[in-house]
């Protein structure tokens, strides 16, 4: 039986960990190649170690071990330059590109007037214009080819309602839903369609870290992940402590494959029922 | 390989025709029963004519064609004992029953000043009222399970934005998104998860009558489908005039499966970009 996405290949940013290697491996499951770029290295206003060269290693291996290809690189969304070297020459292997899922994302914490304009400004481009860039570098691509395509911005709850001590996150991932609108209306006649996933808490190392701890359980001393656990729970209406990476990767492959061939310009919540709590 | 949907029990109402029979038969694709309802008759508020039992048995026979059960009954969802008497059939036969695609819906075009007593409760009576009692029926059989479940209430980008001259299935469908947020509430602790799909016009009979041609097409003295096409077209954000059932079809399969476990209180837009434009 053919995957619901055989024959086209995915460009996916953040793909070392997280998320982002999660959606790698399931869209190879499902038939896709996929270009994976990664920063990989450290950010000085993010308290929590990025992923690492060996991080990439272990998505290509899994990616080839579903038996489809990968081009990984070096590339951060905060250089154009960059993302677009590493496309190019991913599609230059693989011969074309169909589906964006722009990924990349760190999180960092402060109240809205602590936030330094270091902390400010790192967030807003990587999260917000880094997607920004993402989608930039693969438009050409998606036109030229005439096939039409589908982005996947990944937002956040956070995109869609507030969190205290998070404003420039919140800000950023709010940007993106707005920016995923106005690329659905630029994009439409190309058939190309432009969608956001906007998860809860989601079981990564962005979020799985002692400052996200404290954030939600700002009353104990050192919170651990068993208190997170009761925390983050205490904020999602369904009855789980925090969604998984494969359940947002199953909403990109939704919006990805052609089931979702009229869908555009949607925000789709993996959250557990958070914005109807 | 098996199917998104193996071992599952579906309940799906409207289901001799149009979208109803298309989540039956991709539900059924997938390796779900089928417990299907219709009313199969015509009624005096409504212009254009209603399903048959000839359709309901061209369901039944698209079902079976595909190795599954189904259990097909003549059903009023303005009754709630015809709906719990044919869905006690269905379960009994079937043996459980896991998903609900509260599907029926008719409509009528006026203007809101010219809409009568009877066509303002007909359309509330069976959009709203016969969704709510659709999942009334639903409810205690996936409670009483203890093994969660999904369902999945069509509303429509009218239960999202204003179309003019169908005021009261526009009050219906927004009742419909106000109605699946309270569900996702008060259904979270049993791991029962209640979503709506919002599509723009489906290419179905309730779409492709004269009245909606002339709502659609008022300077026209006897429209038709063809004039009607890029009307509906300039209204969606994708170049298409407008989405097949199988596209709802393929969102309804998405929601009621696994791959979308934790989502729940979400409005699904199916809609070529309509709400974007």
């Amino acid at each position: 039986m053919a995957g619901r996405v055989e024959g086209k290949v995915a460009f996916i940013t953040g793909a070392a960990r997280g998320q982002g290697r999660s959606h790698a491996v399931k869209l190879a499951e499902e038939g896709a190649d996929i270009i994976a770029v990664d920063a990989l290295k450290d950010i000085d206003t993010v308290t929590y170690p990025m992923a690492t060269d060996e991080d990439m290693q272990e998505t290509v291996r899994l990616v080839e071990a579903t038996g489809r290809r990968i081009h990984s690189a070096h590339a951060d969304v905060r250089d154009f330059e960059s993302l677009r070297i590493a496309l190019d020459a991913g599609v230059e292997q693989f011969g074309h590109v169909d589906i964006v899922s722009a990924n990349a994302g760190i999180l960092s914490f402060g109240a809205v007037e602590e936030l330094s304009e270091e902390t400010w400004a790192q967030m807003i481009d990587i999260n917000l214009s880094g997607v920004w860039r993402t989608a930039k570098a693969a438009i050409p691509h998606l036109i030229r080819q005439g096939t039409g395509g589908s982005i996947i911005l990944t937002s956040s709850v956070a995109g869609l309602r507030s969190y205290a001590g998070v404003g420039h996150y919140v800000s950023a991932k709010h940007g993106v839903v707005g920016l995923m609108k106005t690329l659905a209306q630029e994009l439409a006649e190309h058939h190309i369609r432009v969608n956001t996933v906007n998860p809860t808490q989601v079981d990564t190392p962005m979020v799985q870290h002692p400052d996200m701890y404290k954030l939600f359980s700002p009353d104990i001393e050192n919170p651990t992940k068993e208190d997170f656990a009761q925390a983050s729970g205490e904020s999602i209406l369904y009855p789980i402590p925090w969604v998984e990476s494969i359940d947002v990767s199953n909403a990109v492959l939704f919006l990805a494959s052609e089931e979702s061939r009229y869908i555009t310009g949607v925000a789709l919540p993996i959250d557990g029922g958070v914005l109807v709590k | 390989m098996t199917g998104r949907m193996a071992g599952k029990v579906a309940f799906v109402t409207g289901a001799a025709r149009g979208q109803g029979r298309s989540h039956a038969v991709r539900l059924a694709e997938e390796g779900a029963d089928i417990i299907a309802i219709d009313l199969c008759e015509d009624l005096p508020e409504v212009p254009y004519p209603l399903a048959t039992k000839a359709d309901l048995d061209e369901t039944v026979r698209q079902v079976e064609a595909l190795g599954r059960r189904i259990v097909a009954r003549v059903a009023d969802v303005r009754d709630s004992a015809s709906i719990d008497a044919a869905l006690r059939e269905g379960v009994d036969e079937l043996g459980r029953l896991d998903a609900v695609c509260a599907n029926v819906g008719i409509n009528n075009p006026a203007p809101a000043h010219e809409i009568t007593e009877e066509q303002w409760h007909t359309v509330i009576d069976i959009d709203l009222g016969g969704t709510w009692r659709t999942v009334k029926a639903a409810i205690p059989y996936l409670v009483g399970q203890g093994t969660g479940g999904s369902m999945v209430l069509t509303s429509s980008a009218a239960g999202l934005k204003g179309y003019a001259n169908i005021a009261h299935y526009t009050a219906a469908k927004h009742g419909i998104n106000g109605l699946m947020k309270t569900l996702a509430q008060e259904l979270a602790e049993h791991h029962i998860r209640v979503n709506t799909v919002n599509p723009t016009q489906v290419d179905t009979p309730m779409i492709m009558n004269d009245p909606m041609y002339r709502l659609f097409c008022p300077d026209i003295e006897n429209p038709t489908r063809e004039d009607f096409a890029p009307i509906s077209q300039s209204m969606n954000a994708l170049p298409i005039p407008w989405v097949e059932s199988r596209d709802v079809s393929n969102s309804v399969l998405f929601l009621l499966s696994d791959e979308s476990r934790y989502i729940t209180g979400v409005a699904l837009p199916v809609d070529a970009g309509v709400l974007i434009k």
